[in-house]
């Protein structure tokens, strides 16, 4: 177990640092961000001179290392907009990206699991045709659209929910739905197709076989089995969700990273750009890990060698 | 004579297809009385597990059962609610798989897989459950118990899982165990050992014990009774000692020459062999299933053939044993 | 019970996913959506009634021809700028399905060439395909392709070569896992055994046999390209206006949406349309390739 957690803990190291490097590269290689900061009726001295005062000018691999050393030790940089820490202003915005990604993994896990589960129960039944249609629909539905069309239909039509801001929860719930929905039919397919996996395999029939009752074969000898790569799909999705906070946030004006983000993009602000990069891959990251352990508990195939 | 403590009537099981109904078993009928040994051997896909996984009600779930009577210690098992059904599985008939490898839950120690059984249906709480559970391990010769029971599947051979199987199958003191070719799956050397303990315990215990195998070697040391199974009938059925000394059905003549036995077999003389493959089981059987393949078929054997009763529980169907009975 | 089966015709298995496709549901009714819609897409100069790029303000946020001042004149009506909605639509669908090709194309190709070689060799070389593509599934995909675009600037070409460089994920793994299994078949082995060059082995032994898994995935990753460019549009970091991509359309018909709904409906819906035909078609052939995957 302590050797499997050092390389799963190594790996998720060398991960992140080769992130923040082809994240850093990608986005100078990709321009001239002095340039982009600039504007376009900036003078050849005026991009000069950001590119000086930035740092810009020196070599790529040593602004790299300059920001990762302030990086490591906690310091982003200071927003071109802002002119404040770029970590101050993650750290004030990440508990609403957080609150509304929690949220909407919520949301997906509670509707496609039991919905997984009852198709598997009863393939080619009714409810196994409606998750079906659920899961193929939901996958083409653009989240930016499926979004406004709950702002217009809840919000503006039927007036059930308020459609933008922070203030209840009320506030969180459309945005956690329009962000956790796309999750769902990826969620739903993997546990249907776990579950009737696990549920013909000869362990289940010695369960049957020992006279265990229906709930006990199906909770604790089929789920725990069958979630082992559900959960591994959850991380990947909550990795996903926070990417994709950036879209739900600019439509319901949440102040979280991901509005952060867009209007950051917009300013030119890339100090806040590349900090915000840097740490959703590192929440990605450590949620990989999380959800590896979570499997090692889950099954001791991983945990006792 | 007291009621038999399983007794099956004309039990058949259907499996819906595309191409047609698969009558997988086709009017099987058998008793086994308390603490006796019946052994139901036969070729692969005749029908023999889908018979004993029947009589459990552990049928996958597009398979159809029906039967005249399945009763256990005279108590009507056809119609009865899975709940009633699983009160008696795993308490007074228990069963064993052919798999060994995977058949135990990867993700459970072997203790609590084992204590489950018992708690499943005593209400004697945890300790006991962990106190039976080491003595049946001690028992089916695992040593260490204590600390096997921490174990998880993965960490044991499959010669050892098969042991905790059988000791699972123990654990609530059942009256009859379904071993469906339990030794199949292992080493030489471990068949030997595990078919040494299914003896051993049966004996010590004096439970009732259903075989299913292909392996006449091991019917020869184990059987009380034999029944023959081919495409989904019994075709012979009688004690250990009157299909081995007199087998009437030529197919039962075909396996016993498919095995050397010793005294009988001269040293290079070349083993028998039964030519053919068995008839599909998609439909009625418009004749004798063996015809095809048989060495003697007449034309009386193009009709379905009726079980001939040549004795007390002796039974053979085959249109020559009914006119050598005659 | 092998029996009846070995009186079964002799049929290829490619002749055989051939027949099962022609009855697939998901398969007929995703192809002839999909269908409809690239003719639409590619002669969509030949039949969009306006110019879509045709601005006439005297003919602004005319309802479509269901709305209470709807007429045949513009079938879906016109936007702020007075451009026929219709037209606009059809040459939507043309970037979105290029931008699906493209990127299809380009991920295709690094994430194949990266799964094959991982599960073909195995070892080192499996090991480096593996941890580059934990690493790219680390990277937040939406805002570094955003950032990327804003950096290099926006254009259709800039917003085909990020996303290509960026989605090859799960080509990667799905060709790693496909290309291990048929790597341990026998004809693999005895053309190694024949001392056949790698080269060969891969172009003529692996390669055909993971075609379909190869198809299955392409189909999914152009839906994903698809909807991931709409939202890049949508959030104004993607094509730009005046060209009509279907994000862009969602995005500027967003200030009107509460008085003129039908003006993210439609472009929506179209995309909906779109991407569920692709689906359709993905999954319809996964289920044709493994039959014994559902039921």
């Amino acid at each position: 177990m302590l050797g499997f957690l050092v390389r799963r803990l190594a790996l998720a190291v060398l991960v992140a640092f080769t992130v923040s490097a082809v994240s850093f590269v990608l986005l100078r290689a990709s321009g001239d961000v002095a340039v982009a900061i600039a504007g376009e009726s900036a003078t050849e001295a005026d991009i000069a001179a950001i590119r000086h005062q930035y740092g810009l000018d020196r070599p790529l691999a040593i602004q790299y290392f300059d920001w990762l050393g302030n990086a490591l030790s906690g310091d982003l940089g200071r927003s071109i907009f802002f002119n404040t820490p770029v970590s101050d202003l993650i750290s004030e915005r990440l508990p609403v990206t957080v609150a509304v990604g929690a949220l909407a993994l919520l949301f997906a896990v509670t509707l496609s699991v039991p919905l997984g589960v009852a198709a598997a129960l009863r393939p080619n039944s009714p409810i196994d045709h409606l998750a079906m249609w659920l899961a193929v629909l939901g996958q083409a539905m653009p989240s930016f659209w499926f979004a406004l069309l709950l702002v217009l239909v809840l919000g503006v039509w039927w007036r059930l929910l308020p459609i933008s801001g922070t203030g209840t929860f009320a506030h969180y719930i459309m945005p956690a739905i329009a962000l956790g929905y796309y999750a769902t039919p990826a969620i739903m397919r993997l546990t249907r197709a776990g579950m009737i996996e696990v549920l013909q395999s000869d362990y289940i029939r010695t369960a049957r076989a020992k006279g265990l009752g229906t709930g006990r074969i199906l909770f604790k000898h089929a789920l725990r089995n069958a979630a082992i790569p559900v959960v591994a799909l959850a991380a990947v999705q909550f990795g996903f969700m926070l990417s994709g906070s950036i879209v739900i946030e600019s439509i319901f004006a949440l102040p979280g990273v991901g509005h952060l983000a867009w209007i950051s993009l917009q300013r030119s602000d890339f100090t806040v750009v590349q900090g915000i990069v840097l740490m959703l891959a590192v929440i990605y990251i450590c949620l990989a890990v999380v959800a590896d352990l979570f499997n090692a508990w889950l099954d001791p195939r991983i945990r006792v060698s | 004579m007291t009621a038999p403590l399983l007794e099956v009537r004309d039990l058949r099981v259907e499996i819906p297809l595309e191409k047609g109904v698969l009558n997988a078993v086709r009017g099987v009928s058998f008793e086994v009385a308390r603490g006796e040994t019946l052994c139901i051997v036969g070729e692969s896909g005749c029908g023999k597990s889908l018979t004993s996984l029947a009589v459990m009600g552990l049928l996958p779930k597009r398979a159809r059962r029906t039967a005249a009577a399945l009763r256990f210690d005279r108590q009507e098992m056809a119609g009865l609610p899975e709940r009633k059904m699983a009160r008696l599985r795993g308490d007074r008939m228990a069963m064993i798989f052919q798999e060994p490898m995977t058949s135990l839950n990867p993700a459970y120690t072997i203790g609590d897989q084992l204590e489950e059984v018992f708690l499943a249906h005593r209400g004697e709480g945890r300790r006991a459950a962990r106190a039976r559970a080491a003595d049946l391990l001690e028992r089916v010769g695992i040593t260490g118990a204590e600390r096997r029971m921490r174990q998880y599947p993965h960490q044991l051979s499959g010669g050892l899982r098969q042991r905790v199987m059988i000791a699972m199958a123990l654990m609530c003191g059942p009256d009859l165990i379904i071993a469906d070719e339990p030794t199949t799956a292992l080493d030489v050397t471990i068949q030997a050992q595990i078919l040494h303990l299914l003896i051993e315990l049966k004996r010590e215990i004096g439970l009732a014990l259903v075989l299913i195998t292909h392996d006449l070697g091991v019917v020869a040391r184990i059987a009380d009774r034999v029944a023959v199974m081919y495409a989904g009938e019994i075709v012979e059925t009688g004690t250990a000692a009157e299909i081995f000394a007199e087998p009437h059905h030529p197919y039962t003549r075909g396996l016993l020459a498919c095995v050397p036995a010793p005294g009988v077999t001269k040293p290079g003389e070349p083993l028998g062999t039964i030519p053919g493959i068995v008839p599909s089981l998609i439909g009625e059987m418009a004749e004798c299933g063996f015809r095809e393949r048989c060495p003697l078929a007449l034309a009386e054997c193009a009709r379905p053939v009726p079980l001939h009763e040549l004795g007390p529980r002796r039974a053979c169907r085959c249109v020559l044993a009914a006119e050598a009975a005659a | 019970m092998s029996a009846p089966d070995l009186l079964q015709p002799v049929v290829s298995p490619r002749a055989r996913a051939w027949r099962r496709a022609l009855r697939h549901g998901g398969v007929l009714f995703g192809g002839a959506i999909l269908l409809a819609i690239a003719l639409v897409a590619v002669f969509a100069p030949l039949i969009a009634p306006y110019d879509p790029y045709a601005q006439d303000l005297s003919q602004r946020l005319i309802d479509p021809v269901w709305g209470p001042k709807g007429s045949w004149a513009h079938p879906l009506g016109t936007d702020q700028l007075g451009r026929d909605y219709l037209s606009r639509i059809f040459y939507g669908a043309r970037i979105s399905l290029l931008i699906g090709l493209s990127t299809m194309c380009v991920s295709g190709l690094i994430g194949t060439v990266m799964g094959v070689a991982a599960g073909y060799f195995g070892g080192r070389v499996d090991d480096v395909v593996n941890f580059v593509v934990v690493t790219r599934l680390s990277m937040p995909v939406i805002l570094i392709a955003l950032a990327v675009v804003a950096v290099a600037g926006s254009s259709l070409t800039v917003v085909m070569a990020v996303l290509g460089c960026l989605l090859w994920d799960r080509f990667a793994v799905v060709m790693r896992a496909a290309t291990r299994q048929v790597r341990d078949l026998e004809y693999v082995t005895a053309a190694e055994a024949l001392g056949m060059p790698v080269r060969r082995i891969v172009i003529s032994e692996i390669l055909p046999n993971v075609l379909g898994a190869l198809i299955v995935v392409a189909t999914l990753e152009m839906a994903h390209a698809i909807l991931l460019e709409a939202a890049l549009s949508f959030l104004g970091l993607g094509v730009q206006p005046p060209t009509p991509s279907l994000g862009l359309m969602v995005s500027e018909g967003r200030q009107v949406m509460f008085f003129k709904p039908w003006l993210i409906a439609i472009p929506g819906a179209a995309l909906f349309l779109l991407v569920l035909s692709i689906n359709l078609l993905g999954d319809g052939l996964r289920d044709v390739m493994a039959p014994e995957g559902r039921s």
